[in-house]
């Protein structure tokens, strides 16, 4: 790791001073950023660290909406007993990040500011068709995930929170890279007051995107059968030594089947 | 066996320290004045060095100092060798290039060490390594071990042409060819061995000390064997006399082969200690554990196999290539021919076997041994071979074996083996009833319904182990002997303290070789202690790899016991006035068997070193040595059965159950065997459904980290189902076998056997992950 | 440079440390506690493992300064007193270490998992909770079996304890 100034942020207002620090980022969970600093493939100046401050932390439910602090940890969000009711498919995707230890530092965040193309939060929130609550405005989860480790966020705007209403029916369902456990292909789908939304992360070439031919077979019957016989196309999709685009379509097609069905279960 | 005797499941004496945090390994290691060092590794597979300009890193805060080869060089230290000599058919020795420790003019694979930086943190040694200037002309580069060989392809060394190292040969080709030429039946296949990194969770670590009022070294080193590293380091690298150099290897944390060679590193950490004038330490991070530890594996082989009209193989032919990397390792040679061609009849009776073998070098990580080294890949061959031909023969994998068994022992193979002992059947029927293999046709069709698909695979292995007659290698090339040493030290109050040439890296010796003292003399397990791993306390030895530590290591433990018990014997008989030959050794008692006269032991070691009352003409003390050389190999075979199933949608193979059914001779703590063999299957399976060192043409690794090499997890396995059914070995004084290493070797082929069943497929890539048994099924589809 | 506070395995520690320095660094080299290892860099592997405030954490993957302030018990300090903690207890009378590299990384996680499942673990979830811990020598076989061992020993203890305060 390259030398680095730590800050311990004493509130958000705090942190976005002290980003103005040289080529200072923020640090949350720390479980993409230190391993990439460790690595010096990052070389922030400075740290300032937001995972203390309690404004940021925990999940509220009020009636169908749920908001969900910037640095509440991906364990805090899978057993949080509110959350498992309101819309479970979340709270089992933050179950299947990483691994335990990885689950009790990471926030929710730190994923989707970085916004990893395999990573598990930008598909749940683009299919929940969530907000993204910063210090300076809310930005829409479709404008939000902007390609590969790109987000609509601007120097010195702070994710502080994320808010959805709950859908009436929603899963999620991750084939993991068998040595990183990132997602090889992870379909999140949601069945709301607006509609049909499949989101699918770890597939595409720049990053998490929706899958609308599937969108528009669920719309017209909610059910894995509408998917049978479903091709869909390789184009745009990542190949790499783990996987082809071939059969990440493959996964695509087979993730989402599986994902109804357990919407639907 | 009383409950820490032989055969009882004695819970280990080591464990305490490790499960309180109390372990001792190289990276705990600190010594007064002690600095980091981090090596500058080349980025290119294959570039001459133009120039290295380490001005700008000297100057850089807390470096000690930046020493390149040139350097090393000028101070007279030598390249590293391969230690076993292998002479092609043609009768010409094997072509080995040059290998610094530090890369002077040409770099041959990505992570080939450079330039050593030295500095008071590592933080600080790794800033100055980026600010050391290399300029490098880049050349074309090499990978594909059958690539290399092609005419055409980028020359590695100079002294290799075409980069072929050795053209060898086993076996007798004529008599070969005749039997294919008039077989009833031939299976061929093209049999491919994926290459492995080893992955000990220890990273590989050095802390070489020069002290310069002694004009003396000591090396701290993560090594399967100190003294081997002594040895090699003072007579090839002109590191130091070896009475001037101490290597301890203490706690290690794995080693599966990758830790038995002596690395460019720890040569540079001694000497950059005396350039320096400070201790200087270096630890692997992971990434460069994968770059630069010996890989394993990674052959391909053409392969034939005859039998005549009643399924009987009558004859076996393997052309085989073996990528050995950018250099040749401390034992590369050996392991694809002495290690490997010498198991092809496997458990068969084979008339005729001609091995041909190629060694190829490649800009690509050296290959040496791990876990198995050449057995798993002639195991692989040979099972494979065996599932597709009874396959294309109509008949039942288990029948088809079950006809070609060697039944009669001693056994005589046409590839040099003579195996002394053994039952192939006892195992092949305890795993097929373990596995209720009966039961698995009703198995497979209710996965059916369920949409997934099932398959089931067995492998017969056989090994050869406790390696090895120093005779019989010498006459095949090694520059060593592999006998073992023991000391077995009676204190003057009666404890014990047993050195010896083994080393223990997750083994359990200092429970199992305590075990035999126990038994021995009755003592309580806790008053022996296993001294092991320091060239200053321990007389030579020969270290642990190819599961000799039971068979020729405790050997060794036993005839200094067999000494001991004499010289005991005949001090008591003379205390207690009564004939040597009357007196026995049991429960910690030295007595006058049929009489009530006894004397404690401790009495016994004590008279010893008093020497107050001695038979005439014995030396006072307590203490033998004795080096043990094995008169043959062990032959440890077996049976495993796995089955899978196949989500086909996805490609996710599961294993449902794997059975191991295994002959290893005597067991001395079945408790330690089995986890000998969980790890080894674990690792076997981790070949066959995970892992693979993948490197993309241009030479760059892209399995070089956790991220991307996948390493077996929990989650990844099932218990497995182990049992043995043992035949006492005939060669050495406890019966055992060895055990270290039979679960890699294995399980391999029954993995894959049971997914071609599973999928209907004659072969498929190792690793079989998702991706390549959805494609196998795609495949199959259109 | 950071003033680093904590509490580790009781004892309330200070010191000073580079901003880069890893918890883990801080654990071994200013505190000489080198139970706890290092096997990755990658954050996978699990042979750092220690608890802060409570929750099993991979002490690579974390500042020494963002966990000033902190309490951390690492596998030193797991144990009460000579006693061996039961998820020690039960790696060694299962045999759920061999080179013992993995090993505080592994029972420092075990005792965090069988804490989250107080109504007892199954191996299934015990291997999918090790899913951050990697073991290269014992093949998972023995580690798991020692984790539903302690589970249960440390299950009936807690029923002992609850009966006795009743």
């Amino acid at each position: 790791m390259y030398s680095v100034n730590y800050h311990r942020a004493s509130s958000v207002a705090d942190a976005a001073k002290l980003l103005k620090n040289g080529d200072a980022k923020l640090l949350s969970g720390g479980m993409t950023l230190i391993p990439a600093m460790k690595t010096r493939l990052a070389s922030p100046s400075d740290l300032v660290d937001v995972s203390r401050l309690r404004d940021l932390q925990g999940v509220k439910v009020s009636g169908k909406t749920v908001t969900i602090g910037s640095a509440t940890t991906h364990y805090d969000v899978s057993t949080d007993e509110k959350l498992k009711k309101a819309c479970p498919a979340l709270a089992h995707m933050a179950s299947l990040i990483g691994d335990p230890a990885v689950r009790y530092k990471g926030t929710i965040g730190g994923s989707i500011a970085n916004n990893d193309p395999a990573a598990d939060y930008p598909a749940a929130l683009l299919a929940l068709g969530a907000t993204i609550i910063t210090n300076k405005r809310e930005i829409a989860a479709d404008k939000f995930f902007k390609g590969l480790f790109e987000t609509a966020l601007k120097d010195g705007e702070i994710v502080t929170a994320v808010s959805f209403t709950a859908p009436a029916k929603a899963a999620y369902q991750k084939f993991r890279n068998p040595a990183s456990r990132y997602a090889i292909v992870g379909v999140f789908v949601t069945k709301g007051k607006d509609g049909v939304r499949v989101a699918v992360t770890g597939a595409g070439e720049d990053g998490v995107f929706r899958a609308k031919e599937i969108e528009t077979a669920l719309a017209k019957n909610f059910d894995a059968a509408a998917l049978a016989g479903l091709k869909v196309s390789a184009k745009g999709l990542m190949s790499d030594i783990h996987a082809s685009a071939d059969y990440r379509a493959n996964l695509i097609a087979v993730m989402a089947k599986r994902a109804v069905a357990a919407a639907n279960a | 066996m009383g409950i820490e005797g032989v055969g009882a499941r004695v819970a280990r004496k080591e464990d305490k320290r490790f499960i309180t945090g109390g372990g001792r390994y190289v990276d705990d290691m600190v010594v007064p004045g002690m600095k980091h060092a981090v090596f500058v590794r080349s980025p290119h597979a294959h570039a001459q060095i133009k120039k290295i300009d380490v001005k700008k890193a000297q100057a850089m805060p807390g470096v000690v100092g930046v020493l390149t080869g040139k350097e090393l060089k000028a101070d007279g230290i030598g390249n590293l060798i391969c230690g076993w000599m292998i002479h092609s058919k043609d009768g010409t020795p094997m072509k080995m290039g040059a290998w610094s420790p530090l890369a002077v003019d040409k770099v041959r694979y990505v992570g080939d060490a450079v330039v050593i930086v030295v500095a008071d943190t590592k933080g600080q040694a790794r800033d100055a390594a980026e600010a050391v200037e290399i300029t490098y002309k880049e050349l074309n580069a090499v990978v594909d071990a059958t690539k290399a060989i092609q005419s055409g392809a980028p020359q590695i060394h100079a002294e290799a042409e075409n980069n072929l190292i050795f053209d060898w040969e086993l076996g007798d080709g004529k008599a070969t060819d005749a039997a294919i030429k008039s077989a009833a039946h031939v299976t061929r296949m093209k049999i491919v061995n994926n290459r492995l990194v080893p992955n000990a969770m220890e990273p590989r670590a050095a802390l070489g000390h020069y002290d310069k009022a002694e004009d003396h070294y000591t090396c701290w080193t993560t090594s399967q064997n100190p003294h081997l590293a002594r040895l090699v380091m003072s007579a090839f690298y002109n590191v130091a006399p070896e009475n001037k150099l101490r290597v301890i290897a203490p706690d290690v944390g794995g080693g599966f082969g990758s830790k038995i060679y002596i690395y460019p590193e720890e040569i540079v950490c001694l000497w950059a200690s005396k350039k320096t004038g400070v201790p200087v330490k270096w630890v692997a991070d992971r990434t460069e554990s994968f770059l630069s530890d010996a890989h394993g594996r990674d052959h391909v082989s053409t392969v034939e196999m005859a039998f005549d009209k009643d399924n009987r193989i009558t004859a076996l032919k393997v052309d085989t290539i073996a990528n050995l990397g950018a250099y040749m390792s401390l034992f590369s040679s050996c392991v694809p021919t002495y290690l490997y061609a010498t198991l092809l009849s496997g458990q068969y009776n084979i008339p005729a076997i001609h091995a041909n073998v190629r060694t190829v070098y490649t800009n690509t990580a050296p290959v040496d041994a791990y876990r198995g080294a050449g057995r798993p890949e002639a195991t692989y061959v040979l099972e494979r071979m065996m599932e597709t031909a009874a396959r294309e023969l109509g008949v039942s994998p288990a029948e088809l074996r079950r006809r070609n068994f060697i039944t009669s022992f001693p056994h005589q193979t046409p590839v040099i083996m003579a195996y002394d002992a053994g039952d192939y059947n006892a195992s092949l029927d305890a795993a097929m009833k373990a596995a209720d293999y009966a039961g698995f046709t009703k198995r497979r069709a209710d996965a059916a319904k369920q949409g997934k698909l099932r398959g089931i695979g067995m492998s017969c292995y056989i090994e050869a182990c406790g390696l090895a007659p120093s005779s019989a290698v010498g006459s095949l090339g090694a520059g060593v002997g592999l006998w073992e040493s023991a000391e077995v030290r009676v204190n003057a109050a009666g404890t014990i303290e047993v050195l010896t040439g083994s080393h223990s890296h997750g083994q359990g010796h200092e429970t199992t070789f305590a075990q035999l003292v126990t038994q021995r003399f009755g003592v309580p397990i806790d008053s022996v202690s296993i001294v092991h791993g320091d060239t200053d306390k321990v007389q030579m030895g020969m270290g642990t790899y190819g599961s000799r530590s039971g068979a020729v290591g405790m050997s060794a433990v036993v005839k200094a016991l067999d000494k001991v018990e004499a010289k005991a014997k005949k001090i008591a008989a003379h205390l207690l006035e009564a004939d040597e030959g009357d007196i026995v050794i049991e429960n910690g008692e030295v007595k006058v068997a049929g009489t009530d006269k006894s004397l404690p032991w401790f009495q016994v070691a004590l008279a010893s070193y008093t020497a107050h009352n001695l038979p005439a003409g014995m030396e006072p003390g307590l203490k033998e040595t004795a080096f043990y050389d094995p008169s043959n190999f062990t032959f440890p075979a077996g049976c495993y059965i796995c089955e899978v199933e196949i989500d086909p949608e996805t490609g996710l193979t599961e294993i449902i159950q794997f059975v191991a059914a295994d002959d290893f001779g005597n067991i001395i703590n079945p408790m330690i065997v089995e986890g000998q063999v969980h790890g080894g299957i674990a690792q076997g399976v981790g070949q066959a459904l995970l892992e693979g060192a993948h490197y993309d043409a241009s030479g760059q690794l892209l399995t070089a980290s956790y991220m991307d090499y996948t390493m077996p997890r929990a989650a990844d396995l099932p218990s497995f189902k182990v049992s043995t059914s043992n035949t006492p070995c005939p060669g050495n004084p406890l019966g055992v076998k060895g055990c270290g290493e039979a679960g890699a070797i294995g399980s391999p082929p029954a993995v894959i056997n049971a997914i071609t069943d599973a999928l209907g497929v004659v072969d498929i890539a190792m690793p079989a992950s998702p991706a390549t048994v959805w494609s196998a099924i795609h495949a199959k589809k259109h | 440079m950071s003033d680093v506070s904590l509490t580790v395995n009781g004892r309330r520690v200070s010191g000073s440390a580079e901003d880069r320095t890893l918890l883990v660094h801080f654990l071994r080299e200013h505190l000489g506690l080198t139970g706890t290892h290092v096997g990755c860099d990658t954050s996978q592997c699990g042979a750092c493992v220690v608890h802060v405030d409570g929750r099993a954490v991979k002490s690579c993957t974390m500042l020494a300064a963002q966990a000033s302030g902190s309490t951390i018990v690492t596998i030193e300090g797991l144990s009460d007193g000579a006693e061996l903690h039961p998820v020690q207890a039960a790696f060694k009378e299962h045999h759920g270490l061999q080179c013992g590299f993995c090993t505080p990384g592994m029972i420092m996680m075990a005792t965090d998992m069988i804490a989250r499942y107080p109504e007892g673990l199954d191996e299934a979830t015990v291997r999918a909770e090790l899913d951050g811990n990697i073991c290269r020598c014992t093949g998972y076989h023995n580690i798991v079996k020692a984790i539903l061992a302690a589970s249960e020993t440390m299950a009936k203890g807690a029923k002992g304890k609850a009966k006795q305060a009743a």
